[in-house]
Formats: C-alpha cells, structure tokens, sequence
C-alpha cells in the first residue's frame, strides 16, 4: 500500500496524519505547532495560486506550502 | 520586634508576559500598564522590548516585561530567542522574571498549552491567564477553571482582555506574595529520560546552570536538532556536547525520532489536562471567520479584495495625509518667518532657519504618511487580514525565493520606505528579513514623485504630448523600481544570502474587530522611533547640507545663486561632475544630487537655487522654463529630453535617503548592510543611468 500524502488530500477532506518526517527545520515546527501522528486534519483550502495550503488542525487555521505538505503521509 | 514588620519586597517583582502570536498579549500588556511603557530593543537584535509598571492590590509597584510572541521555547526567529533567553536568565541586559504569566487563546488551548507545558518546566511561580473566554463560549468550548487549575497546580484566571474582563482578578493574583509552585510533571519518554537526566546533570555541573533550567534546556537540546541555535550566545561545554553527540549516534542507529517523541508525548500530556478541562459541544454552523475567508482567499474574489484594500490604502495616504502635509509645511514656514523676524540677520539666523527648521521640516512633512501607514498596517494586522495577504501573495513572493510575509512591508514602501522596512520585524526568517529590507527602498516612494513630476514636466513641454504618454513615463518609473527590487531579491536570494527555502508555516487567526486602542498605541510607538532615529540623523545631515551651501561665503551682495556656485556643495557638484557627466549631468545637477540626501524631493527646490527660479510646489513652469535655458558651457541644452529620462531612471534606482539610512542602520543593526545597499543601488543607478543615455545618444535622441 503506497502511502497518501497529505497534498493529494482533496479540498474540505479530513484525515488522521500517519507519519512526519524526522528530519527538517520546518517539519519540526509543524509537529510543535500540533501535526502529530493520530490527530485529525481538513484541508480547507488552496491560495489562488495553488501554493500555500491552509488546513485546520486542533481547532485552529494553518498554511504550509504543498512541497511541506508532500512529505506528510496521511492515513487513507 | 524586627520579625513582626513586615518588611518590604527588596527590590520590584518582576514578572513576564508571554503567550502565542495573537493571543491577545499586547491588549493585556496594555489595558494593565496603561501608558506607563518603556519602548526600546533588546541589544544585539532588532527586536522590541517592552517594559511596563502596574502596581499591585496593595499600591507596590510591579515591573512587566512583555516578551515577544511565541509558538515554542525551541525557538526559530530571533522574537522567539529573546524569549527564551530571557526565561533562562540568559540575557544580561533583563532581569530574570521573578514570575511568569502565560497568557493563552482559551479558543485554541491545546496548541496555546504547548508553549505553557514548556515554561513549567522551568519551575518558577506561574499565572495562565486564559483569554478570548467569551469567543471560546461563541465556539462551544467550555474550559472548567478549577479543573484546570487542579491539573497545573497553578491559579488560571479566565479574561476578556478586550472588554477588560478579569482584569482585576488578573492583578489579585499578582499581589499575591505566596504564587505556588507548578504541580506538574510529565512522563518524559522511558527511552529518552536517560539522556535527559544525564545532559541535565552536565549542564547543571560543568556549565553552571540551575537545576531546573539545566533540565529545561536539555529538553530544548532534544527537541531542536542544531544544537548551535538553542545555545545562542551562550556555546555549550565540551562535555555537553559530547554526551548530546552520543544520545543522538545511538539514536540515529535505533532508527528512533527523538524530537518527535519528546514533542509528541508533550502533546498527549497537553490532551490529557486539555481532556479533563475542556469540554466541547460541536458547532456546525460554519464560523463568521470561515464565510469571511471563503471570498477573502476566493481566487478570484480574493485579489478584488486585496486589490480594494491596497487601494484603499494608498488613497487614504495620499489624500488624508494631503492637509495635515502642508498644514506641517505651513507651520514650518511660518516657524522660519518667525525667526527671521525676531532674530538679527546673520548666519545664526541662516543656520536656524534654513538648515535646521528646513531640513527637519522637509521630513517631517511626510509623518502623517507613516502615521496612516503603521495605523493602517496595524488595522490589517490587528484583524487578521495581514496573514491572509500574505497567505494570497505567497506563490508570486516564493518565485524570487521570499515568503508572503514580504509583500506588505514591500507594498508600504510605495509610500515610503521607512515604515515598510520597521514592517520587515513580522518575518521571522533573519536572511528573507534583510533582504527584504535592502530591496525595500526600490519601490518608488512618495518623496520621487515630485521629481518624477518636474522632469516629466521639463521633458515633454506643454501641449505637446498627451496625457497618456506622461502617466505612461510615470507608470515606466514605478514599473522599473519594482521589477528591479523582486530581480535583486532573486539576486541576493541566490548569492549572497542563500539559505534554506522560506517556510511558510503561518497561522491564520480568526477574524477580530481591530483593537484600535492598540493600534493607534503601536502607531505612536513607530512614529516616534522615526522621529528619534531619522529626526536626529536628518537634523545633523541638513546642518551639514547647510554649511556645505553656505560656506565659504560669496562677496557681499552675491545672488543665492552665485553663493550656491562658489560654496562647498558647489565644489562638490564640480569634483563629482566628471564622474556624473558619462550620464550626461553636469556640476549643477550634481549639487540637487547631493542635497537629494536630506530627501529626495529636496532636489526640487535645490534646482530652484541653482537656476534662480521662484517657484511654488503648484506652479513649477518658471522652474521647468529655467531649466530647459539652462546650457552647458559650449552651448548644449542641459535638460535635453534624454538628460530628464536619465535622471528619472537614477531617482529610480540611486539610495539618497538619509532617514532610510538611519532606519537600515537601525533594524540591520551595523552600518554595513545600509553601506552595501548605498553602494548597490547607486551603482546600479549609475550604470543603467550610463546605458540609457550613451544608448540613447547613439540612437540620435
């Protein structure tokens, strides 16, 4: 089974994250900032242009760019 | 008998103020202390510190600290290292808080609780004081005080810092002399306890920390992965380092993600208190805030909106700054007369009137613009819609390698510079910050368009062109700053500060009514550090512009013209004249180059002394007519067609802006970037300046 990414999550959609990245400067953010693997997300929205994401973890808004976001597995 | 007096506190308590970014901190901050603030910077680092007094139930007096807003004490912009190093005693220039008070969004607890669960670790008396009760019970979230009390062991204290609710309960508990301890503990991770009691016990013995703040930052030296950055100024000892360098091999070859247990288990301490505290009924109406952002981040409704409030903006600068600009240069004027009238004829005289009054006053003119720009900036900032600007702009920002956050700072510097670099503070990211700053002054400010205006004027005579060819020289000019500000972006993004792509992890907050009493206390702030910086800097600067025009002094009776001629800055016109004339300006232009510095629509009236033409800021036509007779020594027009192109592309590109300088100097912290962007931006004025005119001669214009 090939894991989801939270990118190819469609919009208004909510999952539980499965797996963050170990390493990176802003994976670490996103974990303190409430990504942790069990709690569930919703993609709200793309910026116009595609790129940032906004999503609703933890009953507040947050944007992080689709690059960020393709390193996310979700569960399906 | 000595026992039974009580015996005052030895010296004021202090206490500090932190909590997340937009958590309400600053309305708290400021309805407890009131206008007793002291505005400065913390040393080193351009970050702001805020120092308040309120007095306790009993009349003592109590020293606040704000502390920059902040997600995590594993800290990641310079705000969020002030506020470690201050909670960790590491700051020479701040006390160590005796207490801390913690203020957290009770609409968003678990994620406000994360950096609380990290300050009781340090084990100091703490306050949390939950704000935004009111929207929480809007939101259906019930937060139980006494269970949540019960759970920290420490007093909560529920607020409305906007209706000034709790207010008084938040300061009864800061009287209080008898704060207890934080009754908290959580499990850190059987496989990462060890490393934590060891690195703790090294940090407490070789580096001399205290117990609890040894702990504390050995959890931080987990948590973060460069060790480097949670040290800051303060290296760690040889034995330190080891022991972390040896916790993380063995971990690296168990495969196991130590930072990301340490923040997880953190979050599942957070969610047990948060369970027991918190109870939540679903609301599924979607919220005010979520109907707003779905035109606001619409894709096409989205850049109406954000096309409508930038042009809101700039048309609120430009006419609602209109008559308080020339009521100030009215008043100068009229300050100037004054002098003139009650002091004897003389260079005192001169000195005053035309070197400090003039020159003050030319900057000065343009405070109401900064004024409306930080309110303005303030308004966005204050309600939410700053983050959803940059949420739209962050695509088009990340294509020259910069983040969202960069366009409001660069969109402001259409007015003027100045407050768009004081905005730069909102990126956390040091190197996206400076660069930013640097490209900043290309964007053309208001001070370039009478200029733009005179030798628009002076290069298209009257009647023979039409309306639509000058706005479209005018349109080239801005077009020209701004594609070159976002090409060196990409430039310096590249080369000289390369650095890892910007993130873009932003919270957006909901939506709020803008706190306006805080703005307009943010506004004044600003306002007055522009004036305490660039007022200072520009009234040596014109002393100077003076002395340089007035000195050596012409033979009596001598026109302000011919003394202009013979002065200092004359002779400067004429040393700089060789370098200038490849760019087809001679000495005369030079002198309006160089009086540009004090700002650049002095370049103006300077033409106006050098040519001897009287003038009026409405009615320019003796000057442009001066002008267009003005000739070189063998008989050439000086201000042929070209020459006024020219010098439009210069006044583009060139840096002349002493305030700026200063405010650079100020929000870089060292004179070099303010140098080096002198240097770039001349130079590249120069040069584009050189290609246009020899291009241009060679092409028979």
């Amino acid at each position: 089974m090939t894991a989801v990414k939270l990118s190819e999550l469609p919009i208004g959609a909510s999952a539980k994250i499965r797996e963050m990245p170990k390493q990176g400067a802003s994976f670490l953010r996103l974990r303190e900032m409430g990504l942790s693997p069990g709690v569930t997300i919703q993609l709200i929205r793309a910026a116009p242009l595609g790129d940032p994401l906004e999503i609703k973890v933890r009953g507040y808004h947050l944007t992080l760019r689709k690059a960020d976001a393709e390193q996310i597995a979700i569960e399906s | 008998m000595s026992e039974s007096v009580k015996t005052a506190p030895a010296r004021t308590p202090v206490y500090a103020f932190c909590g997340n970014p937009n958590c309400g901190k600053s309305t708290l901050f400021n309805a407890l202390t009131g206008l007793k603030q002291k505005v400065g910077n913390y040393p080193g680092v351009t970050v702001e510190k805020k120092i308040g007094e309120t007095y306790s139930q009993h009349g003592h007096a109590i020293k606040v600290i704000d502390l920059p807003g902040a997600y995590s004490l594993a800290a990641r912009s310079p705000d969020e290292a002030v506020l470690r190093d201050v909670l960790l005693g590491r700051r020479a220039d701040t006390p160590q808080p005796d207490r801390i008070v913690c203020i957290a969004d009770a609409t968003n607890l678990e994620r406000n609780l994360y950096l609380v669960h990290q300050i009781l670790d340090l084990g100091r008396p703490v306050i949390l004081v939950l704000n935004m009760m009111d929207l929480a019970a809007k939101a259906g979230i019930e937060v139980r005080i006494d269970r949540l009390e019960k759970e920290l062991g420490i007093p909560v204290i529920p607020c409305e810092a906007v209706n000034g609710k709790g207010l008084i309960q938040l300061r009864l508990a800061m009287s209080r002399a008898d704060l207890p301890l934080p009754r908290h503990s959580w499990d850190i991770p059987a496989p990462i306890a060890p490393a934590v009691s060891e690195l703790a016990a090294s940090l407490h013995e070789i580096d001399g920390k205290a117990p609890l703040i040894a702990r504390a930052e050995a959890l931080l030296l987990l948590t973060d992965q460069d060790a480097v950055r949670v040290a800051g100024s303060t290296t760690l000892s040889d034995q330190t380092t080891r022991i972390l360098k040896q916790w993380q091999k063995r971990w690296e070859k168990e495969d196991m993600d130590w930072a990301g247990t340490l923040v997880n288990s953190r979050y599942d301490s957070i969610g047990r208190i948060s369970s027991a505290a918190v109870i939540r009924r679903d609301i599924h109406v979607p919220s005010v805030s979520d109907r707003i952002d779905e035109v606001v981040t619409h894709p096409l409704w989205g850049w109406l909106v954000l096309g409508g409030v930038m042009t809101l903006l700039f048309l609120s600068i430009f006419s609602f700054a209109e008559a308080p600009m020339n009521w100030i240069g009215d008043r100068t004027a009229a300050l100037s007369d004054w002098v003139k009238h009650v002091m004897p004829e003389g260079d005192l005289r001169n000195l005053i009137t035309d070197g400090a009054i003039g020159g003050v006053g030319s900057v000065v003119t343009f405070l109401p613009q900064i004024l409306i720009l930080f309110f303005f900036m303030g308004l966005l900032e204050s309600t939410g819609y700053m983050a959803r600007a940059a949420f739209i702009m962050d695509r088009l920002m990340s294509r020259v390698g910069l983040n969202g956050k960069s366009f409001i700072p660069l969109l402001s510097s259409y007015a003027c510079a100045i407050p768009g670099i004081m905005a730069t503070r909102t990126i956390e990211n040091a190197k996206d910050r400076l660069v930013t700053i640097l490209v900043a002054p290309l964007m053309s400010c208001s001070a370039r368009l009478p200029v733009y205006i005179l030798m628009i004027a002076a290069l298209l005579p009257n009647g023979r062109a039409s309306i639509l060819t000058k706005v479209g020289i005018m349109v080239l000019m801005y077009a020209l700053g701004t594609v070159g500000a976002f090409g060196f972006a990409w430039l310096f993004k590249r080369t000289l500060l390369k650095g890892e792509p910007p993130i873009m992890i932003m919270e957006l907050p909901p939506y709020r009514l803008p706190a306006v009493r805080d703005v307009v206390f943010h506004m004044i702030e600003r306002a007055w550090i522009f004036l305490k910086r660039a007022g200072t800097v520009i009234l040596g600067i014109s002393i100077l512009l003076w002395f340089l025009s007035a000195y050596p002094k012409a033979p009596h009776n001598a026109t302000p013209t011919q003394q202009l001629e013979q002065s200092f800055a004359g002779r400067a016109g004429r040393v700089l004249e060789p370098v200038i004339k490849p760019i087809g300006f001679d000495w005369e232009i030079g002198i309006g180059l160089i009086s540009s510095f004090a700002a650049r629509e002095v370049f103006v009236s300077t033409m106006g002394v050098v040519f001897n033409a009287e003038h009026s800021e409405e009615d320019t036509s003796p000057l442009r007519k001066a002008m267009l007779d003005a000739k070189w020594p063998d008989g050439r027009a000086l201000f042929t067609p070209l020459v006024c192109f020219t010098l439009m592309i210069f006044y583009v590109f060139a840096m002349q802006c002493a305030s700026t300088v200063a405010v650079v100097r100020r929000e870089t912290n060292s004179w070099r970037w303010p140098l080096f962007q002198i240097a770039y931006m001349t130079s590249t004025a120069w040069v584009l300046s050189l290609i246009v005119y020899q291009g241009g001669r060679l092409l028979g214009f």
